[in-house]
This record gives structure tokens, sequence and C-alpha cells, in this order.
């Protein structure tokens, strides 16, 4: 190919000047280079800003969105937002690049004689709903399914549980928060009875020290951090970076502690013996407002298909769970972890201090896990046993990894179990729903299907012959992958993919429909602090695109539920949630009206009284607490909160003799998840092209491995060739290595394991053995 | 040909100054950050030399309090 020089040097340019603004940005999280952004808009131009959330991540910033002649083309941080206050990540300030990647799915495609095929949306639309009939008819309705993400809009989601759970009547219906999210969700559950943090963002301007337990906040959520860094200037407040691995967020915060990989259990109720021993226990809090109970032990891992587990819980009382812990004093638990007695005593401290408010922020590390539900109890634990919960700046925080991971899959349900309000075991809760759904009761089964990963073991056994995927790419996400790539080529099986690039997941697919993506259609999403928030089409999208809402719909009366789906296009998404809302309408969740979302930066639920609730469980705060004490567990039915005793139980696969290393895998600043969208961003593709494995220095240097080295990793599953990075960006503990799953060249979930928590059905990334030799 | 580029760190108070004076200096860009005191330089010279000697006179700005090298790169004359 032929550069001339000037464009080279030009070319040289832009790199260096890009390469310093990325190191500014991972440095700085949250700042802005206004004049660079203004550099790439139209001379001339006369722009119309319009509001929306970033549709990359859980955080939910507000942005503007820069639109001339029919074309996105700028975007800012929206100074009006709560969330952010006009601040904007690498990823946001480039986000409507990702709409304009040069192979834009634009025409359905179907597979014929092994090619794919352009055909009319119309026809595509016809085959899907023939082909789902079809299959139902043959192999039961249970036969076909459907599966979203977090990326899912309310009424993308709302729509495709209607449809499966409500019209054609099976539970098949999961999202990939499965994969990232349901621990929080079960942690929520079992603690409190109901989902979603009690807290929120506000609640960083008020706490003074931040414990982020297994969290890479300066790499995933680089605007939250950022608020954190400012308040630290502001106030001079502590950051404590408690992780298994050296990141951006360890080497910022005022102090690191590195823990072995599973052993955060240990030290979570470390943390609760030295409260309980030092007398910081709040009496009063925890007498009116708390309940101990212990559950199941040793309850396995879902490594074998058609794992069923079910907890027995059993109350306990406070002297029962202070002979627990005795297990678990400090200097034990220093053999277990690896974190000394001192830094184990250093954090119960924090956390004890009457004085002191404290903030735990967690995401995919606790979540992650084959004790996801457990480590989240522990650290509610930990709060409750404080009464450092529900009030400005003492805050247990889940923080999301999707756009609407909360709003979509959690709040309307997309999972296996749920409903947009409670959960399809509940006669009442299907009574509720079917009556809004205009379906017969008996429609919604009483019984849950499959979770993720058993959904995919379903599709490779021959159970599920159906399955439409939208807005998601699970053939480089599902751990140990090879299985359910396998499964899913299979004779027999009717694969529909909708999104807006080829992927890895559309190699897969029978049917390709192209999306329409992000503010190429209305929608809302819901963030990690209940804050649902609107966006209007602002784009028209390429050739046939169709929004994954209206796909659904245009199925659905195909396969004759004209009646239940009634929308008109024009009109459908204010339906869809005015619709929805009714599921909501009461004081613990009400939804704000669309025309308060499309006013304002969002609102929090529950809205109450013309007003967004901040704080849950409080009722200083919180309208819907009814017993007239100052805090009300209600999701509860006695109104208390739960203290669980949960023990350390190992990983599913520890390191050994053949596979000494433990593997972790995760993400990268520069891409959004799988980087479908983010790599066809020409500047963050440059500034991180491809995965690599991180390894300890000390290990590298024993195996003589330097950076950029071709090194092979093995597990029990296969094996794969990556580049070495040492001491580059992350920083593992020895015998540890790291490697980012966004690179669709090099799947590194090939080698991962599918073991899961029991109780959420959450696989664990973050664990397995391998070995690793240079090649 | 090299070109290079730098974050540079101004004393307190003093970020305008110094991007004047980067500003007005031969074969520098200036891209400054719009919320946080931190500016970004590209600086483009023909020769070894000359990239020495601007990287001396950037040195001894006086609002300068810390110059950080990002990346480095040599293409070929242009003739």
């Amino acid at each position: 190919m032929f550069t001339s020089m000037t464009n080279r040097r030009d070319f040289i340019k832009k790199m260096a000047r890009l390469s310093a603004i990325t190191a500014a940005v991972s440095m700085f999280p949250g700042i802005l280079f206004a004049e660079e952004q203004e550099r790439g808009l139209p001379k001339g131009g006369n722009l119309d800003w319009k509001k929306a959330p970033c549709r990359f991540c859980g955080v939910g910033c507000g942005v503007l969105v820069g639109v001339e002649n029919g074309k996105a083309v700028a975007v800012k941080g929206d100074p009006k937002s709560e969330v952010n206050k006009g601040l904007c990540c690498v990823k946001g300030y480039h986000s409507v690049m990702a709409m304009y990647g040069n192979d834009r799915l634009t025409k359905p495609l179907v597979k014929k004689n092994g090619t794919y095929v352009e055909t009319s949306m119309d026809e595509a639309l016809d085959l899907i709903a023939s082909k789902m009939k079809e299959t139902i008819q043959d192999h039961g309705k249970d036969a076909v399914s459907i599966y979203g993400s977090g990326q899912w809009t309310i009424p993308d989601g709302y729509v495709a549980s209607k449809l499966f759970k409500g019209c054609i009547g099976t539970n098949n219906v999961e999202a990939n928060a499965r994969l990232c999210m349901a621990s929080a969700v079960t942690g929520f559950l079992t603690s409190f009875g109901l989902d979603e943090p009690m807290g929120c963002y506000e609640d960083i301007d008020y706490a003074d020290v931040f414990v982020l337990w297994g969290n890479n906040m300066a790499e995933m959520h680089p605007v939250l951090f950022s608020r954190l860094l400012d308040q630290r200037l502001k106030r001079g407040v502590k950051i404590i970076d408690f992780a298994t691995r050296t990141t951006r967020t360890s080497m910022a915060a005022d102090k690191s502690i590195l823990f072995l990989p599973q052993t955060d259990l240990a030290v979570a109720n470390a943390i609760c013996y030295e409260i309980i021993k030092n007398g910081w226990v709040n009496t009063s809090f925890v007498e009116k407002h708390c309940n101990f109970t212990k559950g199941s032990t040793n309850i396995g891992y879902g490594l074998e298909d058609k794992f069923a587990f079910k907890d027995k819980p059993e109350k306990i009382s406070f002297e029962d769970y202070k002979v627990f812990l005795e297990d678990y004093s400090p200097e034990k638990v220093e053999k277990i972890s690896g974190v000394s007695a001192k830094d184990i005593k250093y954090m119960a401290a924090y956390y004890g201090d009457p004085n002191k408010k404290v903030m735990s922020l967690w995401c995919m590390g606790m979540n992650q896990h084959t004790r996801g539900t457990w480590i989240n109890n522990l650290v509610y634990n930990i709060h409750l046993l404080t009464g450092k919960i529900s009030e400005p700046g003492n805050s247990p925080f889940s923080l999301t990894g999707q756009p609407s991971a909360c709003g979509t899959v959690r709040e309307v349900g997309t999972l296996t179990h749920k409903l947009p309000h409670g959960v399809v075991m509940n006669k009442e809760h299907r009574e509720f729903a079917a009556k809004i759904w205009d379906v017969p009761v008996e429609n919604i089964p009483s019984k849950p299907t499959y979770h993720t990963v058993e959904m995919f073991r379903a599709l490779d056994r021959g159970d599920i012959r159906f399955m439409w995927i939208q807005v998601t790419n699970p053939m480089v996400t599902m751990p140990k992958l090879k299985r359910y790539r396998d499964g899913a080529k299979k004779e027999g099986r009717f694969i529909v993919v909708s999104d807006i690039y080829p992927t890895p997941t559309t190699d897969i697919a029978d049917v390709i429909l192209p999306s329409a993506m992000w503010v190429e259609r209305e929608g809302m999403y819901g963030n990690s602090e209940r804050r649902t928030q609107y966006f209007e089409q602002m784009v028209e999208p390429p050739g046939e695109a169709m929004s994954d809402t209206w796909q659904i719909v245009e199925v659905a009366k195909r396969l004759g539920y004209e009646k239940q789906f009634y929308y008109k296009e024009e009109t459908h998404i204010e339906e869809i949630y005015t619709e929805y809302r009714r599921h909501h309408d009461n004081k613990k969740h009400n939804m704000a009206p669309l025309e308060v979302l499309k006013e304002n930066s969002g609102m929090q639920w529950p809205y109450v009284d013309g007003k967004p609730t901040k704080w849950r469980f409080n009722s200083k705060y919180d309208p819907a607490c009814s017993n007239g004490e100052d805090f009300h567990f209600y999701g509860k039915p006695d109104g208390k909160a739960i203290i669980w005793q949960r023990p350390y139980e190992p990983a599913a696969e520890e390191p050994d003799s053949e596979y000494p290393y433990w593997l972790n895998t995760g993400r990268v600043v520069e891409h959004w998840h799988t980087g479908s969208m983010t790599r066809r961003i020409p500047v963050l593709h440059k500034a991180m092209p491809k995965a690599y494995v991180e390894l300890n220095p000390g290990d590298a240097k024993r195996l003589q491995i330097q950076t950029g080295d071709s090194v092979k990793l093995t597990t029990r599953r296969g094996e794969i060739i990556l580049p070495a990075s040492v001491n580059q960006r992350g920083v593992p503990a020895p015998m540890q290595v790291f490697v980012p799953f966004f690179d669709e060249n090099m799947l590194i979930n090939d080698i991962t394991l599918d073991s899961f928590c029991p109780i959420s059905k959450e696989p664990d990334y973050k664990k397995c053995a391998v070995n690793i030799e240079k090649v | 040909m090299p070109i290079k580029s730098y974050l540079a760190h101004p004393h307190q108070g003093k970020k305008d100054e110094l991007i004047l004076a980067i500003s007005a200096l031969k074969h520098c860009e200036v891209v400054p950050a719009q919320n946080r005191d931190i500016i970004v330089i590209v600086t483009e010279t023909d020769t070894r030399e000359e990239e020495d000697n601007l990287k001396l006179k950037l040195e001894a700005i006086s609002s300068l309090k810390l110059l950080a090298m990002v990346s480095g790169f040599n293409t070929p004359q242009k003739n």
C-alpha cells in the first residue's frame, strides 16, 4: 500500500498526540481535551447537541451528542448530569465513532448452503417466525430461547420477556448480565430481600474511606474513580485497593493490599471478627434491624450439566455467629489469604471507627466468583454490624458493567426466574404480570428453566433448538467456550443473531439481523444507582438496520400475538415504557413518567410524589419505610436485613503441580467488553490492538520471558499463545497471570472454566489453574 | 525527523502561562486539558540536535513543573 511521506508524518504526529492523550486519560480519569475533540468537528458546523446516557459501561454518564447533517459527529460530557458532571472517559468520548465502522451490518443475511445471502428484512423476520413455530411444534416451547444483554434497552428486554414468558410460555429468557451481575442480585436478595443498591453515587461526596474489593475502578469505571480522586484532593479521603493484582487503581490508591484468589471470603470474615472483638458493633442497629442466618456449606461448583442447588437457611444467634468467626482471626486468615494480620486490622479499624464513613465498592472481582453470593453477603455483614448502611457516605455499593444491566436485566427481569415485578415461582406475581400482559396466567410457567451456562449446555445437548441472540457476543464471552461454540454449530440448531457488526457470534448464525445502535433508535437505560435515563433517536440507522425492540415486535405479530403487541411503530417506545411502569406501580419501585425522564438527566427510582429516592431503607429519605424506626429493610417480611454466616471455601480449580499458576481474566480501559465496537474506533484499537498475558516480573525472570515474547498458556480445556507483558499496565502477584478478553483473535475463554456460584449461577472468570511456558 | 509527545505539568496556577510559553516555541503543538492542569505537547523537529535544543528550551520554562515523555518516533527524511 502506498503512503505518502507527508501523510505518514501526519499519521505519526497524530499517533504521538493520541498516545499522550491516552496516557493522560488513564492517569487522570475523566480528563477532557476539548481542543482535540473540536479538531474532528466539521468546520463552520452548526451542531445540534442532544442528551443521552453513554452506552458503554454501567456508570451511566450523561453525554451530549453533536449531530450535523444526519450524522453524530461529536460527544462531550453533559455538565448537567449528576452522574459525571461533564466528565467523560476515553470510550465515551469516542463513542459515536462506533456507529460508523466500515463493516457495519446493514442488510439481513440468511445462511443458504453454507454462505450468507442478503435478503429483505420482511423475509428474514418471516423466516425467524416460521422457524420458531416449527421448533415449538416439533420440540416443544422450551426448545426456543432468547439471550440478550445488559446493553438491551428497557423496551428491548420488556418485549422479549413478554413474548417468551407471557405469550409463547417458556422461561427461556436469559441475558449476559448473568455473567457479570447475578451474584450482586442474589447478594442483595439474600441479605435484604430486594435487588439493587440502597445508596447512590452521591455517597462518594460524603464518604471518608473507600474500600475497593477486587475492583479496578481506574480502568473500568474511570469517571467515578475520578470523583474519588477529586474527593481526595478536596477532603483527603482514603482509598484502599484490595485486590489480587496491582493495577492503575492500586497505583492511585493510598494503600494497596493484595490477597490470594478466593480468600476475600476469609478476609471479610476476619474484618467482622475484629469488629466484634474490639467492641465496634453498632449494637442497637443490629438488635433492631438484623437477623443472623447460616446457609448450606460445601455447595459445589456447577461443573456438571443440570447441576441443581437450593440453599437451606437456618436462623442462628449472635453468639453462634461469634463462635463461627473464631476460625477467622486475622492471624489465622493471614495464613490462608497472604494478607498480613496488620492489614486486616487496618481495614477493620476504618470500618469500625464510628467517626469514619465508609463506602465499599465492587464489581466483577466479587461477582465472577464461585462463592459470589457469599462474598456479597459478607461485605454487607461488615456494613450491617457497624450500622454503616443506607445513609450518605456509608454505603456498600455494587457497581455494574453494562449500561442497562440494572435497568433492563434486573428491573425488567430478563432472567429465567424473573418477571418485571417478582419471580415466576410466585403465583401472585405471575397473575400480576399476566394481567398487564393480557395473557392467560397459565401461559407463564411456574418453574425457571435454564440460567445462561445451562442454556448453552442445553443448546449443545439439543434440548434447545432455536436461540435468538441480541446485543451480545457469547462466542467470545462464554467460559469453556469451545464446548458451546461446537454445540451451537451442531445440526438441527437454528441461531438468530442481531448485532451491528460481524462477530464470532454472527459466525454461528443462520440469520443475521442488522440492528440499530444506541441513538439510531429511541430507548432507555438504567444505571448502577437506580437511575433510568431516556434517549431519543438522533440519527437514522444504516440500510435496513432496525431496533432490537421492533425486531421482536415484528416477530411477535407474525407469531399471532397482535393483541399483546399492539404498539404503533411511531409511538411504541412510549407505549411500552408506560405499560412497563405498571409493573412497578408502588412506593418501593415506582418509575418516573417518561416526560420526567425526557426533561432530566435521568431519574432514580423509587420515584415517589415527584421525587427520586436517593437512600433506600432509611426513613429520612425513603417514603416506603413504614415501621416507625430510623431504618426499615422492607424487602424481608420482618423488615430486618440478614447477617449471613458464610465460610471460606476454595475455588473450583486451584493451581497444582501440572498447572501451577492462577489465570485471571478481565477488561482494559480502551475496550468495551469483547471489543466488537471499540475495535472499530481507530484511536482505541491503535491504543490497544491485541490481547496479551501479564506476568509477575519474578516469574518472567525465572522463565526468561520478556515483554513481547510468545507465551503458551495451557489449562485442562486447551491452550493459547499470547505475547507477554511484564511490568507494563498491570502486575499480577507471583504465580498468577492476567489476560484481557476483548480480542476475538485470541480467545482466552477457550481455556477458562465454566464453574459458577451455585446460588447466582454466575461463572468465575477470575480463577482457574494454568501452566505457562515460553514458546 | 523526530516526533515526540509529552505530558507537561505546570506549577500551581501557572497553566495559562505555560500554554503561552510553549505556544511561542517553534516546532511545538499544544493540546491543553480542559479540566485538569495537564498539557499535551507534540514536538516535530528536523534533526536530533534541534530536538535536543527544543527540549532544553521547554525545560527552561519557569512555569513548567514536570515534563514527561510519552512517545517518540523517528521518521525518514522528507527528501
